[in-house]
C-alpha cells in the first residue's frame, strides 16, 4: 500500500463497442425466438405476434415519453398514420406495404415534428402537452372518420392474395412468416433504439428530460433534439401500425386512431419500465396475452367462475388491476425495478 | 487589450417590474470580476441576460467583439460564454461522468472524446471517485463541483458563476477557490456572483456592486468596499470592521 494521499481511482471509461450488452441481449433474444412459431399452434402464434406489435408500440412511446420525458397521450396518431399509409397505397394503387411503411414513417415523423413544434412554440408542458397530443390524435380520428377519400368510418380491408408474398407482406393464416416478419421489424426498431440511446442524440434527449434549462445552458440545442426524439418515436409507431394492419388485414379509424390505442402505448412501458431499453418488451410480453387469457376465461369459464360466461370487459378490468398493482408496488415497472435492484448491488 | 465582454445600458423589466436598469461595464480578458449586491439587486437577472436565458429589454451585450444580444443560451455556451446555476441542476438519473460528457458532446466532441474529456475534468475537480454514481446521489459540495465540471467541459472563455460557494462550509470553499484560480490562470475570464465577501475580496480584480437593479459602484475591491454608498446599501458592519482592521 502506498501512503500517498492522492487516491487513484480506476478509470470508468469503457471501450465503446458496437456489440454492447444490449445488442448481445437482442441477438440472443432473436435467436431464441426464431424457432418459436414451429412450436406454437395458430392461436398461440397470434398471441406471439401481438406481443411483437405491442413491443413496437411501447418502444415508440418509450422513446418520446420515457427517455424524452414528453408525455404523449396521442400515440395512436403515429400508429394510425402507419396503418392508413400502407392501406391507402395498397388498396388504391396496389403498392407494396413496404413502400407504404416508409411513407408512413415519414408522415408520422413529420406529423410529430409539427405537433411537437406547435406545443413547444406555445410552451405547453406536462399535462397540457399530453392533452394537446391527445387532441391532435382525436382530430386525426375524426378527420379520417368523416373523410370519404379514406373510406370514412368503414376503414380498409387489406385485399387478400393466394399464398405467401413477402413483398406484399401477406401470408396464409397461421404461417410462421408473420411472426418472423414481426420479429425482424421489432428487432430493427429495438436496435435503432439501442443505437439512438447510446448516441449523442440519445444522451441529449435524456439530459433534456432531466433538466431542460441546464441542458440548454450547456450548449444542447434543446428544441432540435426534442423534435428528433419525437420523429424517431413517430416512425417506430408507424411501423407498428403497418404490421398490425397487415396481420389483422383490417384497419378502421377507431382501431387506428382511437384513444384505446394511445392508452395501450402508455401501459406497455409503464408495466415494463419507463425509460429503459427493455421495459417495453417486458411490458408487451405481460400485457399482450392478457386479452386472450381473459377471452378464453369468458368463453369457457371454470366452474367457480360460471357467472362470467358471455360477459365482456374482463380484460379491461384486469388491465386496471394490473396497472394499480404495478404503480403501487413497482413504480418503475417490472424491468425498471429489476434493473435498479441489480445495479444497486 | 480590448474587452472580452462589454455590457452597455442593459435593462430588464418583468411585466413592468424593473429588475435591471442601465447597467454598463466591461470585462478584460483574464480578469476576475466579482458581482455583489443585496438580495434582489439584479445579479442573477444580469447573468441571465448575458448568458441568453432571456433577452434584455434594453441595451446590448458584446462578447469577443460580436454583438450577442438575444443569442440563445445554448449558442452562447457553445461559443464559450458559459454560466453555472445558483441552484444545482444535475441531470439526476445520469452518472456524474455522463453529466460532464453531455457538455463536452454539446461542444461538438464525439461520445468517446466527450467521455474521455469528462473523466479528465472529474479528476481535476476532485469528483473522480464519484464518476459512475448517479448525480442525484451527490452531496451539495459535490453538486457544486459538478456544475463547475460541466461548465469546464465547454472550454469556457468567459465563465459566469452564480454563487458557486454558497452552501459550502468554509473548509469546502478553499479547494473551489483554488480551482477557480487555476481556471483563471489558464486564460479564462471569470464573472462571479457571490455573497462570501472574503472570497470576493480575495479573488476579484474588480467588483461590480448592484443595488435595486442599478450600478452602485464599480472598481477595485478595496475602492468599492471603501465607498460609503456601498457600505450603507449592502456591506454594513462586516466591512467597516474589515476596514478598521
Amino acid at each position: 500500500m502506498s501512503d500517498t494521499l492522492v487516491q487513484t481511482v480506476p478509470s470508468p471509461l469503457r471501450k465503446r463497442r458496437f456489440l454492447d450488452n444490449n445488442v448481445i441481449a437482442l441477438i440472443v433474444l432473436v435467436a431464441l425466438a426464431v424457432p418459436l412459431p414451429l412450436l406454437m399452434d395458430q392461436g398461440q402464434e397470434a398471441v406471439a405476434v401481438r406481443v411483437l406489435i405491442f413491443a413496437m408500440l411501447g418502444m415508440s412511446w418509450n422513446i418520446m415519453s420515457g427517455f424524452g420525458g414528453m408525455f404523449s397521450f396521442g400515440h395512436a396518431a403515429y400508429f394510425g398514420i402507419g396503418g392508413y399509409s400502407s392501406s391507402i397505397f395498397l388498396v388504391n394503387f396496389g403498392i407494396s406495404p413496404w413502400i407504404g411503411m416508409i411513407v408512413g414513417m415519414g408522415v408520422a415523423a413529420l406529423y410529430g415534428v409539427i405537433v411537437g413544434w406547435l406545443c413547444f412554440r406555445y410552451k405547453l408542458k406536462g399535462t397540457y402537452f399530453a392533452l394537446a397530443t391527445f387532441a391532435f390524435a382525436e382530430m386525426l380520428r375524426i378527420i379520417v372518420q368523416s373523410a370519404d377519400i379514406v373510406n370514412s368510418s368503414v376503414g380498409y380491408n387489406v385485399p387478400l392474395i393466394q399464398g405467401s408474398d413477402w413483398w406484399l407482406m401477406q401470408f396464409p393464416a397461421g404461417s410462421p412468416n408473420y411472426f418472423w416478419l414481426g420479429l425482424g421489424l421489432m428487432a430493427a426498431c429495438l436496435l435503432v433504439t439501442i443505437v439512438f440511446m447510446r448516441s449523442k442524440a440519445g444522451r441529449f434527449t435524456v439530459a433534456i428530460r432531466e433538466d431542460e434549462t441546464a441542458a440548454s445552458s450547456l450548449g444542447v440545442p434543446v428544441l432540435r433534439f426534442k423534435l428528433t426524439a419525437i420523429a424517431l418515436s413517430g416512425s417506430i409507431g408507424a411501423v407498428a401500425g403497418v404490421f398490425y394492419t397487415q396481420f389483422y388485414l383490417f384497419i378502421d379509424p377507431e382501431l387506428a386512431f382511437g384513444a384505446y390505442r394511445s392508452i395501450e402505448a402508455i401501459l406497455i412501458p409503464v408495466v415494463g419500465g419507463i425509460g429503459t431499453i427493455w421495459g417495453p418488451i417486458v411490458g408487451a410480453v405481460l400485457l399482450a396475452p392478457l386479452n386472450d387469457i381473459t377471452a378464453a376465461i369468458l368463453r369457457n369459464p371454470p366452474p367457480f367462475l360460471d357467472f362470467l360466461e358471455g360477459r365482456t370487459g374482463l380484460d379491461v378490468m384486469l388491465y386496471a388491476i394490473l396497472i394499480i398493482l404495478v404503480i403501487l408496488f413497482l413504480p418503475k415497472g417490472v424491468f425498471g425495478t429489476i434493473k435498479e435492484k441489480v445495479t444497486k448491488r | 487589450m480590448s474587452p472580452i465582454v462589454t455590457v452597455e445600458h442593459i435593462g430588464k423589466s418583468f411585466k413592468g417590474l424593473r429588475a435591471l436598469h442601465d447597467v454598463s461595464f466591461t470585462v478584460e480578458p483574464g480578469e476576475v470580476l466579482g458581482i455583489i449586491g443585496p438580495n434582489g439587486a439584479g445579479k442573477t437577472t444580469l447573468f441571465n441576460c448575458m448568458a441568453g436565458m432571456f433577452p434584455p429589454t434594453t441595451g446590448t451585450v458584446h462578447y469577443e467583439g460580436q454583438d450577442v444580444t438575444g443569442w440563445s443560451d445554448a449558442r452562447l455556451a457553445r461559443a464559450g460564454l458559459v454560466r453555472t446555476f445558483q441552484l444545482m441542476r444535475p441531470f439526476g438519473s445520469m452518472t456524474v461522468l455522463e453529466n460532464v460528457a453531455v457538455a463536452a458532446a454539446a461542444r461538438g466532441e464525439s461520445e468517446k472524446e466527450a467521455e474521455e474529456e469528462g473523466w479528465e475534468i472529474l479528476q481535476r475537480v476532485g469528483l473522480a471517485q464519484y464518476a459512475t454514481r448517479t448525480s442525484k446521489d451527490l452531496p451539495t459540495a459535490g453538486l457544486k463541483r459538478l456544475e463547475l465540471a460541466r461548465a469546464l467541459a465547454l472550454h469556457p472563455r468567459v465563465l459566469m458563476l452564480d454563487e458557486v460557494l454558497a452552501g459550502l462550509v468554509p473548509t469546502e470553499r478553499q479547494p473551489v477557490i483554488d480551482l477557480l484560480l487555476s481556471i483563471r490562470d489558464e486564460g479564462a475570464t471569470l464573472l462571479f456572483v457571490e455573497h462570501v465577501m472574503a472570497a470576493v475580496m480575495a479573488l476579484s480584480d474588480r467588483v461590480l456592486v448592484l443595488n435595486q437593479g442599478e450600478t452602485l459602484a464599480f472598481g477595485k475591491p478595496e475602492e468599492v468596499v471603501a465607498n460609503p454608498a456601498v457600505i450603507e446599501a449592502y456591506l454594513g458592519d462586516e466591512v467597516t470592521d474589515a476596514d478598521a482592521h
